[in-house]
């Protein structure tokens, strides 16, 4: 058997679901490589050798006792540790949940045990999925496999550098402002933020409610797929939950794959997401992938979305306001950390002594910018005419949508930059500049890789109106088919 | 700088009591970050009320250019997809174990969170 770790998804679940291969053994393989790289990456914060190996077994007596597999069943996963997972340590990257187990599963969490996909460990993020470069989590930063000296992106880093070091073929991510395609793009593998409602929200550990959203990693656009199709739809228990058919995201990986052919789709250059701030191999990729895209004969058009340019002053607004509010029920009384409780400290002491030594200056940043912008006074200012801007944002879009079918961009303005490297807040925040539009209206968005800048790689960001999540898949595998994969470094201990 | 009064709808104001639309100028300074820091339950230290405040100062300037935008008449977006209201039957429904839920708890007394004083003893 040929090295199962280099394996997609797709063809494992094949192999398991033909008895060809052993879920167990497919378990025990990533195990060790994670064994074997994770001291350089640091993807994981918690590895759970014993559950991985009992849901591998299960997964191979249920075969054995004549039941049907699904196409991922038997496949290794990484989980975001800001997912709640029963029973096992969930962070969020926080030193204020250091030591938590959480007594229930994420809908999400569930879903994924019920399709016989096999969870490896918790990953490595921003704390609280505050950043772009998983140098904010409590324990360490992870490494980027294709330069350990440089950053995963974030805040879903660890589920990124997983999939890229093949230490998994799947990965979960949370997206808030971009945090799956900027790590996506910035370690060569895909990931898609599906469409807002798409993907249940409970027991995520909230950041920013009205544009957090989970969705797939994966090194083929098809694995993505088939991980989208397994955590997609309706969830009562999320009341902003779309209660609706879930779009058809495996179908359209593979017939985008298999048409070689894009003809007759309508593909919109975004004039506002490039050109300056954006590094030079970046767009030169980008223009290379165009040329691409043109000869699979998508016709492409420029579209212009002016208030694009305002996605960054009123993400900064309203995510932080959001995060000043979730962020409240850290209060030192149900779960995590507490701190200076001697008997002499109120509750109200406690309580702020311990957010005080539990939160990093990033998410203290954060709270307080919100609770700033939803002081009475300014409120109108900064939150209300951050939420105008919003709906001048989808507004672009559906102009924009009148005339392509899907619009690209780079997923970000530069390739991956080194750890330490970045210490302005602001000039991390311009990390998200390509990927904000698409959370702030809630549309989905797929990052696929589109070569290297400097040994480095680029991202092409592919976004399509809300709901159309299986556009996004479609032009993706078209693209991937065509362009052809990217050669892996090698990560060795 | 003094707690700021609650207003009658709840919010709390801080530095002035401006209530234009366009987004103050001069934002931001140690007392500020101060009071902040008190509202969000942040015990501070010294050297990060000099550091948030210079970052917050900046950071804030940055995201005032959505005042820029006219958007007099445009509604305000909360939820990108529209949604109404959702219920569900109201029927009961099981809970989680009650030692499940208190077992992360930091402290726990007699089956109950046991929480530090409350009520202040001095006059």
């Amino acid at each position: 058997m040929s090295d199962l770790t280099r394996m997609t998804a797709a063809e494992i679940g094949a192999l398991v679901a033909g008895g060809e291969v052993a879920a167990v053994e497919v378990a025990q393989a990533h195990l060790d490589r994670i064994g074997s790289v994770d001291a350089q990456v640091n993807a994981f914060l918690h590895v759970d050798t014993a559950g991985a190996l009992e849901a591998a077994k299960a997964v191979d007596t249920a075969r054995a006792n004549g039941t049907v597999l699904g196409p991922l069943a038997g496949v290794p996963l990484a989980m975001k540790d800001v997912v709640v997972t029963k029973g096992l340590p969930t962070t969020a990257g926080s030193k204020i949940l250091q030591g938590w187990h959480p007594p229930y599963d994420a809908t999400i969490t569930e879903r994924i045990k019920n399709a016989g996909i096999v969870m490896l460990g918790k990953t490595n993020m921003d704390e609280f999925a505050m950043g772009s470069s998983t140098e904010n989590s409590a324990y360490g930063p992870t490494h980027n496999p294709w330069d350990l000296s440089r950053i995963p992106g974030g805040s879903s880093g660890g589920s990124s550098a997983a999939v890229a070091a093949f230490e998994a073929p799947l990965s979960i991510g949370t997206d808030t402002g971009g945090s799956i395609r900027q790590p996506a793009a910035v370690t060569g593998i895909v990931g898609h933020k599906p469409t807002y409602g798409g993907v249940s929200r409970y027991g995520l550990i909230a950041f920013s409610s009205s544009l957090d959203q989970a969705g797939p990693f994966g090194r083929t656009v098809l694995d993505a797929a088939l991980l989208h199709e397994v955590i997609a739809g309706h969830d009562p228990r999320d009341s902003t939950s779309i209660d609706g058919p879930v779009p058809p995201v495996v179908a359209a990986a593979r017939e985008g794959a298999a048409a070689g052919s894009l003809a007759g789709v309508r593909v919109g250059v975004v004039r506002e997401l490039g050109g300056e701030g954006y590094q030079p191999g970046v767009l030169a990729a980008f223009d290379t992938a165009i040329g691409t895209l043109r000869e699979l004969g998508a016709e492409i058009v420029e579209v212009s979305c002016p208030h694009f340019e305002y996605a960054l002053a009123a993400y900064y607004l309203i995510a932080p306001s959001e995060c000043s509010s979730n962020l409240a029920r850290f209060d030192a009384v149900r779960y995590g950390l507490r701190v200076g409780d001697d008997g002499a400290n109120s509750l109200e002491e406690v309580m702020s002594l311990t957010r005080e030594a539990g939160f990093g200056p990033e998410v203290k940043r954060r709270i307080m910018i919100g609770t700033y912008a939803l002081s009475s006074g300014y409120y109108d200012a900064y939150y209300g005419q951050a939420q105008k801007v919003r709906t001048l944002i989808a507004r672009d879009f559906a102009v924009a949508f009148e005339r392509a079918d899907v619009l690209v961009s780079p997923s970000t303005p530069v390739v991956a930059f080194g750890i330490g490297e970045v210490v302005d807040p602001l000039t991390m925040y311009r990390n998200d500049l390509c990927t904000l539009p698409a959370s702030l209206a809630g549309t989905p968005a797929t990052s696929v890789p589109c070569g290297l800048s400097d040994g480095l790689p680029v991202g092409l960001q592919i976004m399509a109106p809300a709901l159309a999540d299986d556009r996004c898949y479609r032009v993706a595998a078209a693209y991937e088919a065509a362009a052809g994969p990217l050669t892996f470094p090698e990560v060795t201990a | 700088m003094s707690d700021a009064p609650a207003t009658s709808d709840g919010h709390v104001t801080v530095g002035t009591t401006d209530t234009a639309s366009t987004a103050p100028a001069g934002r931001i300074n140690r007392s500020e970050v101060a009071h902040l820091a008190r509202l969000a339950r942040l015990a501070v230290t010294d050297d990060e009320l000099d550091l948030f405040a210079e970052q917050l100062d900046v950071i804030l300037g940055a995201v005032a250019s959505v005042s820029d935008v006219a958007a007099a008449d445009i509604p305000p977006t909360s939820h990108a997809v529209p949604m109404t209201n959702v219920y569900r039957a109201d029927e009961v429904q099981p809970c989680l174990p009650r030692e499940d839920v208190l077992a992360g708890a930091p402290d726990v007394e007699d089956h109950k969170f046991r929480v530090p004083r409350i009520l202040a003893e001095e006059a």
